[in-house]
Order: structure tokens, then C-alpha cells, then sequence
């Protein structure tokens, strides 16, 4: 008998990656028909692959991480939005029946300029910039996703905030028709978050209308959604309707869910644990292999050169 | 007729425990678990540890209500699948998740509460696993029936593990707990009666 030795198998046997994986596509498709239900998370729900329309004019960014982005997969179909529903596989089944075309934002308080804004006209008068930000979800989980948005401190200054605007608060929209999870009290809707007004200012802070160069899809937050990439991902209020700027510091829905879990900063910090679950280390997203290890979060999410200043002389544990 | 039922109700009841087993197996292989495999792995063989402590839990009630006494056969194999499903739990945190690292793990088991109930919930699995042979019931005697009765308090371990992991949606933790308590209930109220 025969027994071939590793060395023996010539580089030209070894099958290319493209037809390996399209083999497997294959063998899934086989497998998917004759039996779906024994391969778990095999079909890719709908609306992932509902109608993806590419974005114009889309700049590069000098702030722009240098790791690879996180599957479009992935990224589309592993989403905390509890307005479609608590499991991270509700957002991409349920968040088809979200209209995000026309949309309207409120903007009102300490502020020259309030009204209804509409949102194509405040994309339009700003720069579309495609941001690469690393992801930290306050689970200790992370992504590196490339969104695209305008600068947040753009947008808020077309509004001209007054002497006494000290924070900025923002506002998901709420209509249980529209967003079926509103239907269980499981937070206070709608989902409130807020910023002061140096950290919605900071050249960092963006409004992300997409994702992978094309238009945000229902489940990441479309129309409109925050993007703060030092802090916890659930800051990162989505589907926004209206914009309040206050002198007083804004109650969120986090907050007032779970004070002593979560605070009103949410910044990533790998020396302060949440009450239940350690903060120094992170699991990275990505479908396959069980086998990977979870890395350390930095201070930050890793842009504390860029924003530890605003926070010097706070103590980071009492405001976390 | 009877006894060809009885001899193939235990390697039935054996293939189809291990049904979750093996569809979870399949996903690892087929990397089709979704974007957090580890964690989609900790929280279904989680899922499965609690299901089977109730259902080990409810041999008693059913057997009592059906008059069914062959269920008895197959008790201890379900309590062996509880085990072995909290075990599989287990190592999917600590291999997996925490890639072995003691410092981590124990740090875990010792400061977050909820680790510390899961943890404690599978170390008193253990004596009752060990002691789950026909040898070992004889030479227990009737303290046997007393160790084992440790799973209610094990089962409701499993309950607050899970409840206090959820971030907010305590839905299903509430499920397994009310499912818990009337397994509990119809136990007491079956002993009251029979003292009356």
C-alpha cells in the first residue's frame, strides 16, 4: 500500500482558493437543499440581500484605521438594534419594514436655527467621506467597519447652536408600525443618546449615511445614524428624527435603563469593567473559525491621541 | 411487542440528545455559525444544559401523571446528557472564548457573579454523575436519593446564570424559570397529597 507524504502532493494539485470556495458554495447550495436545516445560519436572510444602491462621490479619510474591515456580512447581519428585535439576527429579518425615504430631522433648543431639516439636503451640502473606524460594542465584542458619513461638527454648526448649547442629544425615531420591537417595553422608547457639545464637535464624531461605499442598509441605521468611534457602540443612536441641543446633560435610554452599568460617556475603556463582564479584551467578528483569539481593547478604542484631551482631569471611573 | 419498545427506547432517546450536539458540530465544520461562532456555541450548548435539567425534571411529574413507568429507564441517561451538555458549555467558555487563560478564567470565577452560579452549578453536577451507577446506588443506599436531589438546587442555578447574563430582554430566562416552577410545584403538591 501506498501511503503518500504531505511533500507528495504537488503544489498543482493543491485546489486555488477561488474554485475551493466556489466548490463549497456549491457542495452548500446541495446541502442547503437537501437538508437546510442541519447547517445553522446558512441562507443569507433577505434582506441582506435586498437592493444595494452604491454611494457618489465618496472621499477618502486620513482617519481611516489601517485594519481590515469586518465582512459586509457580517457587518449586515450581526446588529444590536433593539427596535427590530433583542437577537442580534432580528435587525436583518425585520428592519425591511423601516421607510427611510423621505426623511426628516427636528432640530430644536439652544439653537439659532431650529426646524425640519431634510435629510438628502443636509447630505448634500456636506462632503461624503468614507471613514474606516474600528467598532467596540460595550458586549466585548468588535468590528472594523468602513462607514461612510459627513462630519458631525458640519452638520451641527449649519445650526448654528447657541452660547448655552452644552450637549447634544439625539432621538430615534419611534413608530411600533415601522419598528416592531417597540412593541415590548424592553428600553424606554424612543432610544435616546447624547453628547457634549466638544465630543459631537470633535473632527472624529461623523453622521454615517453608509457602509462599504454603498447606502446604509435598514439594520446598521439608515437613514442617519451616529458614529463616535471611542465610545461603546450602543452611543451610536441610529435611524435619527431629531436633534436637541440642551445645556443641561441629556438622560439616555442606556443610562436610565441601567445606571450603574452603563454611563452617560460609554468610553471605551479596557481598565474599567461593566459590573458583570470584563472590558479588557474583545472578541473579533467574523464568521468561520472558532479558533480565534480575543485581543486587548485599548484606552479609547485605540484614538486616545486624538481624544484623551477631553476628558483630562476626569476621573474616568466615577464618569463611565 | 413491549419489550422490543423498551429495548429501542434508550438508543432512541440516545440518538436524539444528541441531535443538538451534532447540528452544532455540523455548523462548526461548515463554518456556517454566523459572525460570533463562539458565542452563537456558548449561548445554544447553554440553551441545551438548561433544557435537559428540566427535562430530567420533569421525568418525575410525567411519569406520575402518564403512569408510564418505562420513563424511569431513561432518567438516568437524560441526566448524564445534562452533564455532558453543561461540560460542553463549559469548555466551549473556557477553551474557546477564554483560550485557556487560567488568570482570566479564574478572575471570572471569582468576581462575576454570574459565572460564579454556572460554575458552582456544574462542580455539583459532578458527584451526581459519578454516582450515577447501578453500583454506586446500592452502595449509597438512601443517601443516594438525597444527593440527587441537589438537582433542584443545580437547575435553579442554571436559571440565575442565565437571567443575570441577559443585557436586558429577560424573556427567555423568565420561560425556564416558570417552566421550572411548576416542575416544582406538581413535586409538592404530589407530596402533600400523599401525606393527607
Amino acid at each position: 500500500m501506498l501511503i503518500k507524504k504531505p511533500s507528495d502532493i504537488k503544489p498543482s494539485e493543491i485546489t486555488d482558493q477561488k474554485h475551493y470556495q466556489g466548490r463549497r458554495k456549491f457542495i452548500q447550495a446541495g446541502v442547503g437543499l437537501a437538508g437546510a436545516a442541519m447547517v445553522p445560519g446558512l441562507w443569507l436572510p433577505p434582506a441582506v440581500q435586498a437592493a444595494r444602491e452604491k454611494l457618489a462621490g465618496v472621499k477618502a479619510s486620513a482617519f481611516s484605521a489601517k485594519e481590515k474591515p469586518t465582512s459586509y456580512k457580517d457587518v449586515t447581519s450581526y446588529n444590536n438594534f433593539y427596535e427590530f428585535g433583542t437577537a442580534k439576527s432580528d435587525p436583518v429579518k425585520y428592519a425591511h419594514t423601516l421607510k427611510t425615504s423621505p426623511w426628516t430631522l427636528t432640530v430644536e433648543g439652544e439653537v439659532n436655527k431650529p426646524g425640519q431639516y431634510h435629510l438628502e439636503d443636509l447630505v448634500k451640502a456636506s462632503t461624503l467621506e468614507e471613514r474606516i473606524y474600528r467598532f467596540r460594542c460595550v458586549e466585548a465584542w468588535s468590528m472594523v467597519i468602513p462607514w461612510v458619513g459627513i462630519s458631525l461638527a458640519d452638520m451641527l454648526k449649519r445650526f448654528e447652536p447657541g452660547s448655552r448649547a452644552k450637549y447634544v442629544e439625539f432621538t430615534t425615531l419611534y413608530d411600533p408600525k415601522q419598528m416592531p420591537g417597540q412593541k415590548r417595553r424592553v428600553l424606554d422608547w424612543p432610544y435616546v443618546e447624547a453628547l457634549r457639545i466638544d465630543e459631537a464637535m470633535h473632527p472624529l464624531s461623523i453622521m454615517a449615511v453608509g457602509l462599504y461605499g454603498e447606502v446604509l442598509p435598514n439594520q446598521n441605521g439608515a437613514p442617519l445614524r451616529l458614529m463616535v468611534p471611542w465610545k461603546y457602540g450602543f452611543k451610536n443612536i441610529k435611524s435619527i428624527v431629531k436633534i436637541r441641543f440642551t445645556e443641561k446633560m441629556p438622560r439616555t435610554t442606556w443610562a436610565v435603563s441601567a445606571p450603574r452599568e452603563y454611563g452617560f460617556y460609554a468610553n471605551v475603556n479596557p481598565t474599567v469593567n461593566h459590573p458583570r463582564w470584563s472590558q479588557a479584551r474583545e472578541r473579533i467578528i467574523g464568521s468561520g473559525s472558532i479558533f480565534t483569539k480575543r485581543q486587548k481593547t485599548q484606552m479609547f478604542n485605540g484614538y486616545a491621541e486624538q481624544v484623551a484631551s477631553l476628558y483630562a482631569g476626569m476621573d474616568l471611573r466615577k464618569n463611565f | 411487542m413491549n419489550s422490543l419498545w423498551i429495548r429501542l427506547l434508550k438508543p432512541s432517546v440516545f440518538l436524539l440528545c444528541l441531535v443538538p450536539f451534532v447540528y452544532l458540530l455540523v455548523g462548526v465544520f461548515t463554518e456556517s455559525l454566523g459572525a460570533n461562532p463562539v458565542e452563537y456555541l456558548a449561548h445554544r450548548t447553554g440553551d441545551w444544559s438548561l433544557r435537559f435539567l428540566l427535562i430530567v425534571l420533569a421525568v418525575t411529574p410525567l411519569r406520575r401523571i402518564s403512569g408510564w413507568t418505562s420513563l424511569l429507564k431513561i432518567r438516568r441517561m437524560l441526566g448524564l446528557f445534562a452533564f455532558f451538555y453543561v461540560s460542553v458549555h463549559l469548555l466551549v467558555y473556557a477553551v474557546l472564548d477564554l483560550g485557556l487563560d487560567w488568570g482570566h478564567l479564574a478572575e471570572d470565577i471569582l468576581e462575576r457573579p454570574y459565572i460564579t452560579i454556572g460554575f458552582t452549578a456544574w462542580v455539583l453536577l459532578i458527584p451526581l454523575a459519578v454516582t450515577s451507577t447501578n453500583a454506586m446506588m446500592r452502595r449509597l443506599g438512601r443517601r443516594w436519593k438525597r444527593l440527587h436531589q441537589m438537582v433542584y438546587l443545580i437547575a435553579i442555578l442554571g436559571v440565575v446564570h442565565y437571567w443575570w447574563l441577559v443585557k436586558k430582554d429577560i424573556q427567555e430566562p423568565v420561560i425556564y424559570a416558570v417552566i421550572y416552577l411548576i416542575l416544582m410545584l406538581m413535586r409538592v403538591r404530589n407530596k402533600t397529597s400523599k401525606h393527607r
